[in-house]
């Protein structure tokens, strides 16, 4: 059974169809990827899976239980969170607040720490500005800060929404080496890209999304020699 | 000397504005509503004073801010909450409809002819000084409460999920954090703050009315908007600064008729300077 099975998910923006009834799946261990251009319906579909907005239809389980219509606070209970498009670290908190934000949902005290320092020894950039106000971080900073921020709550399956927007392409390239590793620690990914040629390299699977449509889906190699996805999103 | 004394009035009245205030703007800053029946739990919280006080003054703070925690909770949750997502204008239109349910309920409670109880604490002689006790217990009680609050908000788990929340629902949700439950608490906290200046406010009128929370209320709200609405800071100076404002213009004769004038001038003056209030920030643009 796949860790997280969405299935014929539907969701409207007011009148317009924004996703129009597409199912995957994401198997534990794997990195999957969702690629297509802007407006397809990426981020919509990471929002509504998680339940920061609504689904017009179809159902999402994750690890066995049916979430279509839990709260997403209680879904990140449950062991799944997601850095969203524009990583939204708070900017007023500090660094530090940032991270135990992130540890809001878990009650286990003792663990905070070995957490805290396991996150600072990922990225040493946030120890040294631990105490610095968030939104005086950098680009590439935040990202990290939003990363962070995100495994305070040992997810056993992380979202990441377009990671690499707005990052010089040595951070980017930085970024796909963590999430890598983050994979490899044994947490599941699944990945919203524009930047289809890196995504696809480090995933296991990977899906297009066209109109709100699944339109193509493979393992990351396949795609990547697909001559349509080579088309569209490889530049030829 | 009478400068100090102003002083210390203005202080002590401007504590009174500032708690009040804060109630409007932690609302504001997290359920992005203005909730204008918060005058109204001040009322709320001196009827309760007012029944309690023959019993027992300490009784009857207790009470006043145990009522109002549950009446500010109770319209949360079956006139606000409902309209999570609506328009702006029918939150607000709401929040009329709250304010004039609740001086209705006291008039049908209580009457509508207004309540004296002289309450006199005395008057501390210091040289040539001399000071209301309640004037001073208005002004450390005040400071007390505001400085309970920034410690709460920045130093507990709760406090700080509502800087998250007022920062960004979506990202606040994401971390695991109950929105709702965020925005009960809030309320929780504005009411009781509501209660505690609904008693020093009693000491200084001595006069109950089911009007009796529209002027302070009205008064905290211009301050809350003069420090910059939503922020915790902006409240407390705002307060301050309209409460010195305030004696300031009493004191002197000549424009003593015109404090009220004065005061929503220099919200006009400021909003005109600084939109955003003295300490309000700018949100960022959401895309």
């Amino acid at each position: 059974m796949a860790m997280l099975e969405v299935h014929d998910l539907e969701v409207n923006y007011g009148v317009i169809r924004a996703i129009k009834g597409i199912s995957f799946e994401v198997n534990e261990g794997e990195i999957v990827t969702l690629i297509g251009a802007n407006g397809a319906g990426k981020t919509t579909t990471m929002q509504s899976i998680v339940g920061l907005i609504p689904k017009k239809g179809g159902t999402v389980t994750f690890q066995g239980e049916d979430i279509t219509k839990t709260p997403c606070h209680k879904v990140v209970h449950l062991g799944m969170t997601q850095v969203p498009e524009g990583r939204r670290i708070f900017q007023e908190l500090t660094v530090y607040e940032n991270l135990l934000m992130g540890a809001y949902s878990n009650k286990n005290k003792a663990t905070l720490k070995e957490d805290l320092q396991a996150i600072y020894a990922r990225f040493p950039r946030l120890e040294e500005r631990k105490n610095q106000v968030a939104g005086t971080l950098s680009g590439g900073e935040q990202q990290m800060l939003a990363m962070g921020r995100a495994l305070m709550s040992h997810p056993k399956l992380l979202m990441l929404d377009e990671p690499s927007m707005g990052l010089s392409p040595l951070l980017v390239d930085q970024v796909f080496e963590i999430i890598k590793d983050i994979n490899k620690g044994g947490t599941t990914i699944l990945l919203v890209e524009q930047n289809a040629g890196k995504s696809l390299a480090i995933s296991d699977r990977a899906y297009v999304l066209e109109n709100g449509e699944i339109v193509l889906s493979g393992t990351g190699k396949e795609l990547s020699e697909s001559e349509m996805v080579r088309k569209a999103y490889l530049g030829g | 000397m009478d400068f100090l004394i102003t002083l210390v009035n203005g202080l002590s009245l401007g504590g009174i504005y500032a708690m009040i205030a804060l109630g409007y703007t932690m609302v504001y800053g997290i359920a992005k509503m203005l909730n204008f029946a918060h005058g109204d739990i001040i009322m709320v919280g001196g009827y309760t004073i007012l029944l309690f006080i023959p019993v027992n003054p300490v009784l009857a703070i207790v009470a006043a801010i145990v009522f109002c925690v549950i009446v500010g909770i109770t319209v949360e949750k079956f006139a606000y909450k409902p309209l999570r997502g609506a328009s702006p204008l029918a939150v607000l239109i709401t929040a009329i409809g709250v304010s004039t349910l609740l001086q209705s309920l006291a008039q049908v409670i209580f009457g509508s002819a207004p309540k004296i109880q002289q309450i006199n604490l005395g008057a501390l002689q210091l040289g040539e000084l001399k000071i209301e006790i309640s004037t001073i217990i208005t002004l450390v009680c005040s400071v007390i409460v505001m400085l309970a609050l920034h410690l709460f908000v920045k130093y507990t788990k709760v406090g700080r999920a509502m800087v998250a929340v007022s920062e960004d629902k979506g990202a606040a949700q994401l971390m695991g954090i109950n929105v709702n439950f965020i925005i009960m608490i809030t309320f929780a906290i504005g009411s009781a703050l509501a209660a505690i200046a609904g008693l020093f406010y009693f000491l200084k009128v001595q006069t109950m009315t089911t009007t009796f929370g529209a002027l302070p209320g009205i008064k905290a709200f211009t301050a809350a908007v003069i420090g910059g609405i939503g922020s915790i800071p902006g409240a407390m100076v705002g307060g301050l600064l309209l409460g010195v404002v305030e004696s300031i213009c009493l004191s002197i004769p000549a424009i003593s008729a015109y404090t009220d004038a004065i005061e929503f001038s220099i919200l006009i003056i400021i909003l005109l300077v600084k939109p955003t209030g003295l300490l309000g920030k700018k949100r960022r643009e959401k895309v």
